[in-house]
Parts: C-alpha cells; structure tokens; sequence
C-alpha cells in the first residue's frame, strides 16, 4: 500500500512539526509522492522511499558495515557471501540433478563473481572488505532448498533494490544495478521453479531496507 | 491516485532540477515553499510554481520518455502477442501477464512525467516481423534483455533519487520478465554474472527497426 503509506506520512508530517521540519528539509521528496501515486501499487509490502529508507532501516548499514558506498558495497559483499555459500552447500547436498543441478552451479558460480567485483570495489575506494561470514543452511528436501533459495534471492533483489538510490558514486550505482537484474533474474527462474509468479510484487518490484533484509539472513549466519 | 491528503497534490509533484551538486539558496528556499505549500495549502507559493515548471525540463524527464518509448514497445508487442504468438498454457498465461506490467509501466512512467512537468512522448507506431510462437519468443527474449540494458545505462544518468527507485523498481521486473522468457526459450536465464549496459543511441538503434 505504498500510495496510502505516502499520504499518512504526510498527514503525519502535517500534525508534527518535529518531522515537518524533516520533511522541508528533504524537500525533493515530493517526486517520490508523484511516482508512488502514478505506481499505484497495491502491494502490502513495506515500502520505503530513499528519504525514509535512509532515516531509518538502512542507518544499520553504517553501524556494521562503514559510511558511504563503502559501507553497502560490504553489506552487499556480505549477501553475496551468503549465496556463494549457500549454493556451494547445495551442490554439495546432492539434492539435485540435471537442469536444476546446472542451474544452481551456474547461479552459484555467478554469485560468486558478484563476490570477487564487490570486493575489488570495496579496496577500489580505499576500503577493507568484509569478512566472508560462517554460514549454515537448512538443507532437508530438494522442495524446502528450492524455497529457501527463492527466499533468498527474491530477498538478494530487493535488498539491491533498496540501496540504489543510497549510493553516491555512478560506477558504483552501474556496477549495482548489473548485478541487481541479475538477481532479479535468478528470482523470477527460481519462481518459476516453484510455480510462483515471477514477479510477486506485480508491476513495481518493492525494495527492502538493510534492517529486514538482516534480520532476514540472521538465522543463517553462524558467526 | 490517492493524494487527497495533500491540500495542494499539485505542489507535491513539482520537481525541481538542480545545476550539479549545489543547491541555490533560493532553490532551497523554493523546494521548502513547495513542500510546505503542498501540505498546507498555502496560496502565496503559487507564483513559485510556474517557475519551478520551467526548471524541471531537465535530464530526468528525457530518460522517462525515453523508457516510456521502450514501455510503448514492449506494451503493444506483448498485447499483439495475446493473439499472434499462438501460445497455449504457461506461455499464454507468461504473456498476459507482462502484457499487464508492461501496460501498467506505461501509465505510470507517463503520470510521473506529467507529474514532472513534462510532456510524455506520442505512441509511436510499432511493426513486429514475426510469425508464430518461435518467432515472437525470439524477439521478446530480445526486447526483455535490451530493455534491462537500456534502464541499467539510464540509471545512472537520473538525478532525482525518488525517479531512480522508481526506475530500479521496473527494471527488476524487466530482468524477471527476460528470465521467463528465456526459460520458455530452453536459453539461460540469466547468461552473465553481470547484465550489460546500453546507452541511449545503441538502444534507439536496436528498436528503430521496429517504429514506423
């Protein structure tokens, strides 16, 4: 419901004068109202706009993984580890064969060349990159890791998506946006798979901010 | 449209093109008014707006009518397919719905560009060579990739971060869309680790065989 969203945190920008002086103080905000509006989305996912994004669920970005683009080229490092590992962990399973088995070693082996770029980025601007965490996945049946890694890449999308317009440098920005239609892609193949809609959030695909996007990987992350 | 809250919908959806990084004072002073205006109501910024219209006229709106061409494209092409593509089942029931988003694509880029203080491109007329359902997964396999380039090279270039959200957002639909296809095409769904990026000029040069 982003368009209702909008207009409630605008009514609420109206009755407070501590986020009305905020919201003067973002000022451009008004496009993100104009494109919201004319999106029209009926989705029930939380949406965030780069203006609430940015107050809110992405200052945990900052916190652990550095200021800037630094900061979420790591955090995006550290979701890229994630699915380096987890489809590694799943060829190993021997859960799979044939096509499928190809199409996770082929989305495994592209992830980790999302990987490698984002680490030669990070030391590109002067950076440390992020240590490859210790992960462990739950890895039952061939049908649950097919969710699991529908989950995580729908996630992987949205949370690329929920950085973009964060991000300062534009050879940055383009080195994101190639890898976020990529996960993208691998999303809607993954859907496919499962027999859900490739495209779950309809026409507008909705951006999830850094705080639930880490919540949401936490119960893979060993340490 | 559901932005009967604001008192005055029509000042937040002013936008307003900054030369480079820096911000006029009274360019600050103009997005505050506007702000402001939008949900009070207040009158006395009405002057401020006809100004601000002239200075949205900037590279934003270029490549939303630009994508919007691209939307037009693949709008008429899929709703032609409903019925050329001779599909049955998933394919069938894949069509229609990027029929839908594509056509939902549409409105919005052209409400935005409106609300921009733009003027959106006329529908061009289309023409697609094509026959049966080889021929139209060949060519929407082409249009869905070239479409994914075209909003990744554009991106970039977008000053307004609102717009960019925007345009990541439908640019992950069309990166579903190129990977559904592909998979009824028997091709990878995603073939490189990294989607290519297309300028303006490659772009127009890929489609213009098919605008009359």
């Amino acid at each position: 419901m982003a368009v209702r969203k909008e207009a409630n945190a605008l009514s609420r920008v109206a009755k407070d004068p501590v986020s009305r002086r905020k919201f003067i103080a973002l000022g451009g905000g008004s496009a993100a109202a104009a494109f919201l509006v004319a999106c029209g989305s009926d989705s029930s996912s939380t949406t965030t706009t780069a203006a609430s994004s940015a107050a809110g669920g992405d200052a945990v970005i900052a916190e652990k993984f550095g200021k800037g683009d630094v900061g979420i080229l790591n955090y995006a490092l550290t979701l890229e580890y994630l699915e380096t590992a987890f489809y590694a962990d799943v060829v190993k399973s021997g859960l799979f064969k044939g096509s499928d088995l190809a199409t996770i070693r082929k989305f495994g082996s592209e992830e980790a060349e999302h990987v490698a770029a984002l680490t030669g980025f990070v030391k590109k601007l002067g950076g440390k990159p992020a240590p490859k965490p210790k992960t462990e996945f739950p890895l039952k049946s061939a049908k649950s890791v097919l969710e699991l890694a529908g989950t995580v890449e729908n996630l992987g999308a949205a949370a690329y998506l929920g950085q973009a317009a964060n991000i300062k440098s534009p050879e940055v920005l383009a080195a994101a946006l190639s890898i976020h239609s990529v996960e993208g892609r691998h999303a809607a193949t993954l859907n496919t798979l499962l027999g859900e809609s490739i495209t779950p959030d309809g026409a507008f695909a909705v951006p999830a901010n850094a705080k639930i996007v880490l919540k949401s990987v936490e119960p893979f992350i060993v340490s | 449209m559901n932005n009967q809250k604001l008192a005055q919908p029509e000042l937040a959806d002013v936008h307003i093109e900054a030369e480079g990084d820096d911000l006029s004072r009274s360019e600050v002073i103009l997005k505050g008014a506007l702000a402001v205006g939008a949900v009070y109501g207040a009158m006395s910024v009405a002057p401020f707006v006809s100004r601000a219209l002239a200075m949205s006229e900037g590279g934003d709106i270029g490549i939303l009518n630009f994508a919007l061409t691209l939307e037009y494209l693949e709008s008429t092409f899929y709703k032609e397919a409903k019925t050329r593509a001779k599909a049955s089942g998933d394919l069938k029931s894949l069509i229609d719905l990027v029929a839908r988003d594509e056509d939902e694509h549409v409105g919005a880029l052209t409400e935005t560009i409106k609300k921009l203080g733009g003027k959106p491109v006329a529908e061009p007329k289309f023409d697609f060579p094509y026959r049966g359902t080889a021929g139209f997964l060949k060519l929407a396999q082409t249009f869905e990739d070239t479409g994914v380039s075209a909003y990744n090279g554009a991106a970039p270039q977008i000053k307004s971060k609102e717009v960019l959200g925007a345009a990541g957002s439908i640019v992950q639909v069309e990166a579903r869309h190129a990977a559904a296809i592909r998979l009824q095409n028997k091709q990878e769904p995603s073939p490189e680790a990294f989607d290519p990026s297309l300028d303006e000029a490659k772009v127009l040069k890929a489609v213009e065989p098919f605008i009359q």
